[in-house]
């Protein structure tokens, strides 16, 4: 199922990126969110980290790939399986951490958690646990940019599972009707927690619903070369005023719906269909390109800051107990 | 001579001078560029300020409020209007999920600062699904502020306060109130939310009236005097914050005390003032009633809807009923020119 999604775009597409800094920023990106989810595995049996966290293993080319395409002032939004989009987009790492340990000095005070992530300063505006909220959201604010002649854009992320939800078609109708400066990236790892893609809808067709308003819209796989592609090539329209455009990338998560391991005890999806995704493991295929000495490079740079940012969060404080009380409004 | 204005021109006017001091501030919703112009109270904005600050909007309550938070974070002001408070029930999700706790769950790096205009519908065979006021559902909720002006004056320094807010409002504006005119000064001014008005003063009960309420309690006020009886009528502006002290003063004094809301009684605005009071005054020798809609759908023949809303004589005859228990019961005659209610101010 869906294979001729994966082998489309291949060859071509690779070889038009023989370019050394992309491969380099790949590769640092999805290093950095594997490693760091990694690690994350390794440190929830403690129990340090008291938030539910949603893994984006296995998906990380997605929020990489489109995440490389932006310009400096565009902005993110995105789900409660929102790792790989923050870190992807440049959101501090060791405010991530201290925030899945519930940390004063977390991205959100401790108050949000893993599915809670937000770095303004690096255009990442928050992820949400209601599935579908962000993306009449991600609409509102690109109103704004546009009703201030910015030239920046907004890309919202959001799973298959969200555009089950009325408020997906409704953000995409203002959003072609206001010709809004917004790229719709739906990842489609085929799954809304343990409930298949084609037992909700009525065929195979999250792309097509996207067209109807009348906006570019393209079904990818997970090959962060067609991603990165599309994306810019999208984009171009987008700020050019044309509207909004729409990006389906079929993926796969590897890890269970919720938490640190993996789920094929409960026999909703077989191993198969996982083994099939990591044969296509985005992480390798560009260190292959990339050569094993310039990779090494990067792994030891972000292996360090990895550590770091897990021993800042361990010595950080917890939040005071008055802090119970702030910013519940802004003054 | 004072200058006097009807509710619906004190929202136009508010809307009006706050979007040509601040031009980020817009205004959205259905109806709010067509030719009723949401009973008025949009007229001309759109020819003024132009369509990408004043637009219409498709049927997607919750998406548009999506839209308004967004536009909210992105650093605009917008005012989302409802042309009846039912319909905000479409957006709950994105107000109760989202707006009212952006603020909160990203520890203050995000403002949320949108008006939710909310009009409330009432006779004229409004019916079940045109009637509604949901503020106690929204006084539930921590992070949204809720007003309910009840007088012109108040309609306008409430609204130019909550475009001004950093946080959602909720703002509830009672159809029937549309046509209430009293004094409302020229140029803009704001208005503390958390501060109850005083109506009217009275020493022997305490009236509190919510929206439109507040006028049937003045209506009852006047009712009651025909027995000699003075209420002191209390509309308290705004429900989140809820300015106790206030009332806690007057009832202190009066020992007696009805809350007329406009909703249904349970879990009410009601029942959390009259809580607050006990709660801060253990032992204290004070009689309560709480009246409000009957706990049914609101029926739509005028045969049925007469007793489904509390009225000026229903509050009048209850008052009576709680000054004098042992006196039988006493129920005032209809009387138009008591009905007239007109504010006066200036408050």
């Amino acid at each position: 199922m869906f294979r001729d999604v994966f082998v489309r775009y291949r060859h071509k597409e690779k070889l038009k990126n023989k370019n050394y800094k992309l491969l380099e920023r790949f590769y640092a990106s999805l290093y950095l969110i594997r490693r760091t989810e990694e690690e994350i595995i390794r440190v929830y049996p403690t129990d340090k980290i008291k938030s539910p966290v949603h893994l984006s293993i296995g998906q990380e080319a997605v929020s990489a790939g489109v995440c490389a395409a932006l310009n400096g002032r565009d902005v993110v939004f995105g789900t409660y399986r929102g790792h790989a989009m923050y870190l992807a987009r440049g959101g501090s790492l060791k405010m991530m951490i201290a925030e899945l340990y519930g940390k004063a000095a977390g991205c959100a005070g401790g108050r949000g958690g893993s599915m809670h992530l937000i770095d303004i300063g690096n255009m990442v505006m928050g992820t949400s646990a209601i599935v579908g909220t962000t993306i009449p959201i991600s609409a509102g604010y690109a109103y704004g940019l546009k009703y201030r002649g910015s030239d920046s854009a907004v890309v919202s992320f959001f799973g298959d599972g969200a555009v089950d939800e009325g408020a997906f078609h409704e953000a995409m109708n203002f959003a072609a009707l206001k010709k809004l400066p917004m790229l719709f990236v739906c990842e489609n790892n085929l799954y809304a927690i343990h409930s298949h893609h084609l037992s909700r809808h009525h065929s195979d067709n999250i792309c097509e619903r996207a067209a109807v308003y009348g906006m570019p819209a393209q079904r990818i796989g997970d090959d962060i070369f067609s991603i990165y592609n599309t994306a810019k090539r999208l984009l171009k329209g987008v700020r050019s005023g044309r509207g909004p455009a729409f990006i389906e990338c079929i993926t796969c998560r590897w890890k269970e719906h919720v938490g640190p391991g993996d789920d094929f005890y409960l026999g909703y999806r077989e191993k198969k269909e996982v083994r099939q995704a990591m044969k296509r493991d985005q992480l390798l295929e560009v260190r292959r390109l990339l050569g094993a000495s310039a990779a090494g490079k990067i792994e030891k740079k972000i292996d360090g800051e990895i550590r770091e940012a897990f021993e800042f969060a361990e010595r950080s404080p917890f939040p005071a107990q008055e802090e119970l009380y702030a910013n519940v409004f802004k003054e | 001579m004072k200058r006097v204005l009807s509710y619906s021109e004190a929202i136009r006017e508010a809307t009006e001078q706050e979007m040509s001091r601040d031009p980020s501030v817009i205004v959205m919703g259905m109806g709010v560029d067509d030719p009723k112009a949401i009973l008025g109270t949009t007229k001309g904005l759109a020819g003024r300020f132009g369509h990408e600050r004043v637009f219409d909007t498709p049927l997607s309550e919750d998406g548009m409020t999506g839209l308004a938070i967004g536009a909210a974070m992105s650093g605009l002001r917008p005012i989302h209007v409802h042309i009846r408070m039912d319909f905000v029930l479409l957006a709950l999700n994105q107000l109760i999920n989202m707006a009212s706790k952006l603020c909160y769950m990203y520890a203050g790096k995000i403002s949320v600062p949108v008006v939710i205009r909310c009009i409330i519908g009432k006779s004229w065979g409004q019916g079940p699904q045109h009637s509604q006021s949901f503020y106690p559902l929204f006084m539930n909720i921590p992070g949204l502020k809720i007003a309910a002006p009840s007088t012109p004056y108040d309609a306008k320094g409430c609204l130019i306060s909550a475009i001004r807010d950093n946080n959602p409002v909720i703002f509830v504006e009672h159809r029937l109130l549309y046509y209430q005119k009293g004094y409302c000064p020229r140029g803009p001014f704001t208005m503390d939310f958390g501060k109850a008005r005083i109506l009217s003063r009275g020493r022997d009960i305490t009236l509190v009236g919510i929206s439109h309420m507040a006028v049937e309690c003045l209506r009852a006020k006047r009712y009651l005097q025909e027995k000699g009886i003075e209420a002191e009528v209390i509309d308290p502006v705004t429900l989140s914050p809820l300015d106790m002290e206030r009332i806690e003063k007057s009832v202190i004094k009066t020992r007696k005390l009805i809350v007329v809301d406009n909703a249904w009684i349970p879990c009410g605005a009601g029942a959390e003032i009259i809580s607050r009071i006990m709660e801060n005054n253990s032992g204290g020798d004070f009689i309560f009633k709480r009246m409000g809609f009957a706990f049914t759908p609101c029926p739509t023949t005028p045969a049925l809807e007469g007793s489904f809303y509390p009225n000026a004589k229903m509050i009048a005859a209850q008052a009576y009923k709680m000054l004098y228990p042992k006196a039988g019961q006493w129920k005032p005659k209809a009387n138009l020119k008591i009905e007239e209610v007109e504010f006066n101010g200036p408050f």
